[in-house]
């Protein structure tokens, strides 16, 4: 008998406890930066585009909701013609972001992606490229890589010699 | 075959060869980068390293090279000993050292040597962090991309380059860490195999130019097993498709044919198939004189037969570029009488001559493999590097193989590379060239003698007199040509497995029975000799076969009866014969239909154009040079109302006629061909039955990795439609299907587990000895007739005497821009010269022309006008055209004519 009103006891206590509920979506509540949400493309601290379409992201992509051309410019530099994700089949599994070598590609923590129409889940670069760096803030990709672009020459990159001049007879 | 002990395993090998073959052979990874299966051993590398033991008691051994150590009997070795292990984990490290953080943007990416190899010994983590040495690049033409901060100096460029193909403007400069492979200044690669630096490679230095533009990856292209259709050899191919267009052409092995290696035409041409010249609907001609505009599909076929219906004669022109199986669907619609091959009277008499005389040798005719192996070759006046160049890199491998035969009595292995080119020197066996002007083999002929088609069926004549045929010898030859007669007729008769190479570039078919004769000579003096011919187009051969009168007699037929309906297959007619020749059958025929996957002259004149399927587009077959008939698949669905030139034509078909004929799928067709013309039954031989299974499965055409499925076609339609239907082969479009090993003849692609660049090779070459039963590698239709002795060609032309004011003209070949096809890709467009004329210098100046002065010839009615260029090689009172090049017109030669200055106002 005395158990039956130590149970009704406790669940009325409840009753004045604060709640842990939040009103969503008149209230947002905390997402962590890793949360793997809506996918975007960043920019690198110079700017310009991250991506250097190396089709990675495409490859790792479990569900092949990632299509993409690859072209470069006068210079040399590699990026993306065409990026599409169609957002109706992705699963948010970050496997992309990972496979990217360029830290181009990162997932959000913005999961509020819902639409009418399907047609609409499908992204294209303009949709997916923001202004920023997203996560991670001082990654250049071509500032380590040996091509060479415009603006940064054959052996201007972090820990490279000056091209190897062929016509000297020094060791 | 022997018996070696890998980690103490005994195994049975080939003995004599060497122990990493033996061990790729034997599925074993072992990681390699210098050694080359056609190019063999020279242990630079050091990176395939085992240890050896002495006997089963050693328990110490020693690290040997893998690829320097004969398989002996008890060989005893391991590959998994920690100390190899250790050994070649050190050498990948240090190779990396400078290597690049470029694989991301790096085109080998993802089917990189390298990459498999750092991936097999397990080094994932650097630990040099001190600057890396980096290289300027060279722009190396439209066909290479160079990026020498990527190199490993592992040397197989150069030895590619220089050894194997010959070439001399490709070297390797500097020293120690500073070896540069390069050319001494920018400049387009000079050799018509540069291609295949990009697959020899093991790494990213060099790279394919034109898929860069267009870039996809190894996994996402869509290929399937195809044939090159850029010249006569049928050198078997692996195009890759993506997002609907064409984007690169791979080697695909066949040890008959191609080999390892491809030449650049074939390679580069492809980029036709995506260019704006392609016709994708069905179009009709309003009014005369007008161009056609797009019709809709079934409209079109509706009025195609309601003109063709009261035409009594229909005239079907078909085409030595088209499929055997589109120009037997055009022989079955016109009827044999109305069948017209769509080439010149010439070049129709020439491939029957050539044809005949393969029909009554002794021998079949060699394959390159046979060509390559070979320890004596004539050339007889085809200038191979520009009209079926894969030929020529044969040829020019065939002069290493008599020294090298030698080279076992200095007990040095077949396949050590650097100790048998020592033991070489500049030696090189028996090749010689009898051509109308220089070519590219010369630099390794023994002799060399250059003469007009006349003077050259006269020199091989005396040959085959010399090797006691019997015919009149030719008078009036001088002692140095005397001298070399009988240093041929020597050299052929004493050599092992001697090949005699002519063909039809000369428009001599004197020419061609005069090889022929030598061969017979051969033949009857108890040898047993090769006899090739090379042709004009990628059918030729299966165009001679089905037979078929020549162009000018379907002009002649359309010009008398007005009642005529002309239907033409996949053929520029204006590329064939001269225009007003053509005028009387565009004119004055009542239709003209035309099914082309190409823009050109003829399409514009047509009534109704239907667009057919390119190579890459539809399943057909070619017969190559040797008679050698192999399928092509399909690689991708053509784009919009395209589909293949034999279905366009059952479609055009009268009802009761289409019942008759299954044409459903290409199996169809292909049994109906072999059972109308059995001569042409082994074809069904040449693929896998439409209805063939892997354990219950397609073979993939999409790699299993292919990306994109759910959003490549998302911004049109977000719902997925199903992968298209392929009736006609075991092939899918789709990634779902069997994706292990198959037969190279129905491989969609080369690998092998861990392996994904073209290196996958040599590893499952042997393991696919076992499926060889399943093997497709082509099916000769040359049915040889009984050696009953059917006489010499006796006749003599007279000897080449100049004329005081005209000059023989003879046709000149360029490799980049004569054959119609390639010629429309943007990168073979670029390397194609202006069309010329070439004198001796002395003609010229006797004309007063200097380089590139305008100068006019007329022949036959046409007046053209050339740039001059002077051409040390040919005799004096000779001019060579440069034949096929785009603003050359059709010309039938050797001819007489006059030349002219031209005199600028």
């Amino acid at each position: 008998m005395a158990n039956i009103f130590t149970t009704l006891w406790r669940v009325f206590r409840h009753a004045f406890r604060p709640r842990v509920t939040v009103q969503y979506p008149e209230q947002k509540f905390y997402l962590p930066p890793r949360w793997r949400g809506r996918i975007i493309l960043s920019r690198d601290p110079d700017g310009e585009e991250r991506c250097v379409a190396c089709y990675l992201c495409a490859v790792a992509c479990p569900v092949d909701c990632i299509a993409l051309q690859a072209t470069e410019d006068e210079h040399g530099r590699r990026y993306p013609e065409f990026f599409r994700i169609n957002f109706s089949r992705c699963i948010f599994c970050g496997f992309c972001e990972e496979a990217c070598p360029t830290y181009a590609i990162q997932l959000t923590p913005d999961m509020e992606m819902s639409e009418y129409r399907r047609q609409d889940m499908v992204y294209e670069k303009e949709d997916l490229l923001i202004e920023g760096t997203g996560k991670y803030r001082d990654y250049n990709y071509y500032r380590v890589a040996g091509l060479a672009i415009g603006g940064k020459d054959k052996g201007e990159a972090e820990r490279e010699q000056a091209p190897v001049d062929l016509r000297s007879l020094l060791p | 075959m022997t018996t070696i002990y890998i980690d103490n395993r005994p195994y049975e090998v080939a003995e004599g060869q060497n122990l990493l073959r033996a061990c790729l052979s034997l599925g074993f990874n072992l990681p390699y980068f210098c050694w080359h299966p056609a190019m063999h051993s020279v242990g630079a590398c050091r990176q395939c390293a085992v240890k050896q033991f002495k006997d089963e008691n050693d328990t110490k051994g020693r690290i040997v090279m893998a690829c320097m150590t004969p398989a002996s009997e008890g060989t005893r070795i391991s590959i998994d000993d920690p100390e190899a292990k250790a050994f070649r984990a050190g050498v990948i490290e240090l190779l990396m050292v400078n290597h690049p953080h470029d694989c991301p943007v790096c085109d080998e990416g993802g089917e990189c040597h390298l990459q498999d190899m750092t991936l097999m010994t397990g080094h994932t983590y650097r630990r040099y962090r001190f600057a890396k040495r980096t290289h300027r690049n060279q722009d190396l033409g439209p066909f290479v991309t160079h990026e020498m901060n990527r190199c490993i100096a592992c040397y197989r460029c150069v030895r590619f380059y220089r050894d194997y193909a010959g070439g001399r403007d490709f070297d390797v400069f500097q020293w120690h860490n500073n070896v540069y492979f390069g050319r001494q200044s920018d400049g387009v690669l000079e050799n018509e195999f540069s291609g295949n630096l990009v697959e020899v490679c093991p790494t990213g230095v060099f790279t394919d130019k034109t898929l860069a533009r267009h870039y996809a990856r190894k996994w996402d292209l869509q290929t399937a097993p195809s044939i090159c259709v850029h010249c006569s050899v049928g050198c078997n191919t692996i195009p890759g498709e993506r997002y609907g267009k064409l984007r690169r052409i791979r080697n695909r092995y066949n040890r008959e044919v191609n080999g390892y290696f491809l030449c650049d035409r074939g390679r580069y041409g492809y980029e036709f198939v995506n260019g704006p010249q392609r016709i994708r609907r069905a179009m009709f001609c309003y009014q005369p004189e007008t161009a056609a505009e797009p019709f809709g599909r079934l409209a079109a076929i509706e009025r195609a037969r309601v003109l063709l219906e009261p035409c009594q004669h229909v005239l079907g022109i078909g085409s030595p570029r088209a499929s055997l199986e589109a120009n037997f669907a055009l022989w079955t619609l016109v009827g044999p009488d109305n069948f017209y091959r769509g080439v010149s009277a010439k070049e129709c008499r020439l491939t029957d001559t050539a044809i005949d005389m393969m029909r009554s040798s002794d021998m079949p005719a060699p394959s390159l493999h046979d060509v390559e192996r070979s320890d004596a070759v004539l050339v007889l006046g085809e200038d191979l590097t520009n009209t079926a160049p894969m030929l020529a890199l044969a040829v020019r491998h065939s002069t290493l193989q008599r020294e090298i035969d030698l080279t076992e009595k200095l007990h040095i292995h077949w396949w050590d590379d650097a100790a048998i080119r020592v033991a070489l020197q500049q030696r090189r066996g028996p090749l010689f060239v009898a051509t109308p002007a220089e070519t590219k083999l010369d630099d390794v002929a023994t002799h060399i003698y250059h003469g007009v088609p006349d003077d050259l069926v006269r020199f091989a004549q005396a040959i085959a007199e010399a090797l006691t045929a019997p015919i009149r010898r030719p008078e009036g030859m001088s002692p140095d040509l005397t001298a070399l007669v009988e240093k041929v007729a020597e050299t052929l008769y004493l050599a092992q497995r001697p090949v005699i190479v002519s063909g039809v570039g000369c428009g001599s078919e004197e020419l061609i029975r005069a090889a022929a004769n030598i061969a017979k000579a051969l033949g009857s003096a108890g040898r047993r000799p090769g006899l090739a011919f090379a042709f004009p187009e990628c059918n030729s051969v299966g165009l001679g076969l089905l037979g078929g009168g020549s162009l000018e007699e379907a002009c002649r037929v359309a010009t008398t009866d007005r009642a005529a309906a002309v239907v033409v297959l996949e053929n520029n007619l204006f590329r064939r014969v001269p225009e007003p020749q053509l005028r009387s059958l565009v004119d004055r025929s009542r239709h003209l239909i035309a099914i082309d996957h190409e823009e050109n002259e003829t399409t514009d004149f047509a009534e109704i154009v239907f667009p057919s399927a390119s190579f890459a587009e539809s399943d057909g077959t070619l017969v190559n040079y040797e008679g050698r008939a192999q399928r092509f698949f399909r690689v991708l669905v053509g784009a919009e109302e395209t589909q293949e030139s034999w279905r366009w034509i059952w479609e055009l078909l009268p009802k009761e006629q289409q019942a008759a004929h299954a044409w459903e799928s290409f199996d169809g067709i292909q049994a109906d061909l072999a059972q109308t013309m059995p001569a042409f039954a082994p074809i069904l031989q040449t693929s896998p039955r439409a209805v063939v299974r892997i354990v219950g499965q397609k073979i993939a055409r999409q790699h299993a990795r292919f990306s994109g499925r759910t959003a490549i076609h998302t911004d049109q339609d977000v719902r997925e439609t199903p992968p298209p239907v392929d009736r006609d082969s075991p092939l899918t479009f789709s990634m779902e299907g069997y994706q292990r090993m198959v037969p190279l003849s129905i491989a969609p692609r080369q690998w092998a587990p861990g392996w994904n660049s073209p290196q996958a090779l040599p590893r499952f070459q042997e393991e696919l000895r076992s499926l060889q039963e399943l093997d497709y590698r082509g099916q000769t239709l040359i049915a040889r007739l009984p050696s009953e002795e059917s006489g010499y060609f006796a006749s003599l032309p007279p000897a080449f005497e100049r004329r005081p004011d005209e000059w023989l003209l003879i046709s000149l070949y360029h490799i980049f821009g004569a054959e119609e096809l390639s010629v429309l890709a943007p990168a073979i467009a670029q390397l194609t010269p202006p069309p010329y004329l070439a004198l001796h210098p002395d003609d010229a100046d006797e004309l007063g022309l200097d380089q590139d002065d305008e100068v006019e010839v007329k022949i036959g009615g046409q007046t053209l006008r050339l740039a001059s260029r002077w051409n040390l090689s040919l005799a004096r009172g000779v001019a060579g055209i440069s034949v096929g090049l785009p603003g050359v017109p059709p010309l039938e030669l050797p001819v007489w004519a006059g030349l002219k200055r031209v005199v600028s106002a």
